[in-house]
């Protein structure tokens, strides 16, 4: 009945154990079907520096995870990467809201902009938009 | 009369929660003050979504000491500010961007 939500999940893996990135990117994916959700997308984004020190470590390697579902997988999951050694930091952004609504956004401005033509003049006319073309001579 | 006063306000705004020692860096150069039309850039490009993992992006609206530039330096809309400050906040807490550098 509810719509399914979407997560965004980047975590740290420790950059010595770089082996290890495959295999616990595939378990988080396992947690998260396990729970009930799909993952859609999984990348390493690489190993990366660092902006400030974490653990003592300068460096890390930094996947993405993509997840469909109702929200109580991302609570298990997170459970086990505040567990997991090898994880130094992890975030979670749910994104399905604001995704919709930069969706919303765009129809909007394409309906604007089939409609403005109809009007007659294709020149964007509007006491503001003359304002910023002309300063910006 | 009134740009003065403007001027003022300006600097005075900036000071007082900056720690003091530095002066605002917009207009400030050459003549008495640039009147330069600052327009948010992500109205222009039609930006509907800041995504936290463009570093690349969130990086330019991060002056050497880490602090979010202000909008009133950027000239960015109150919407994306918004967008901006959230992502960039983000980006800060895996690592991404410093919170501070000295």
């Amino acid at each position: 009945m509810e719509t399914k939500r979407q997560y965004e999940v980047v975590f740290i893996v420790d950059p010595t154990a770089d082996d290890e990135v495959a295999k616990l990117t595939e378990s988080f994916s396992q947690i998260v079907t396990d729970q009930g959700g799909t993952v859609t997308k999984a990348e390493t984004m690489g190993k990366r520096q660092l902006a400030y020190e974490i653990l003592h470590h300068k460096d890390g390697t930094f996947v993405l995870l993509e997840i469909e579902g109702s929200g109580r997988e991302i609570a298990e999951l997170e459970r086990r990467m505040r567990v997991n050694d090898r994880v130094l930091r992890y975030i979670t952004v749910r994104v399905d809201e604001d995704r919709r609504r930069a969706q919303k956004l765009k129809d909007r401005r394409a309906r604007k902009a089939a409609k403005r033509p109809a009007q007659g003049s294709h020149a964007r006319r509007g006491p503001a938009m003359d304002f910023v073309e002309a300063a910006g001579e | 009369m009134a740009t003065n006063y403007e001027d003022r306000q300006r600097g005075g705004g900036y000071d007082s929660d900056d720690d003091g020692d530095r002066r605002p860096m917009g207009g400030r150069g050459g003549g008495r003050r640039m009147h330069r039309r600052r327009v948010c850039r992500f109205c222009i490009d039609k930006v509907d979504l800041i995504d936290f993992k463009d570093v690349r992006l969130l990086q330019n609206y991060l002056p050497e000491r880490g602090k979010i530039l202000p909008r009133r330096i950027s000239g960015t809309c109150a919407t994306h500010q918004r967008m901006l400050a959230e992502a960039i906040k983000r980006a800060r807490n895996i690592a991404l961007l410093p919170y501070t550098t000295d």
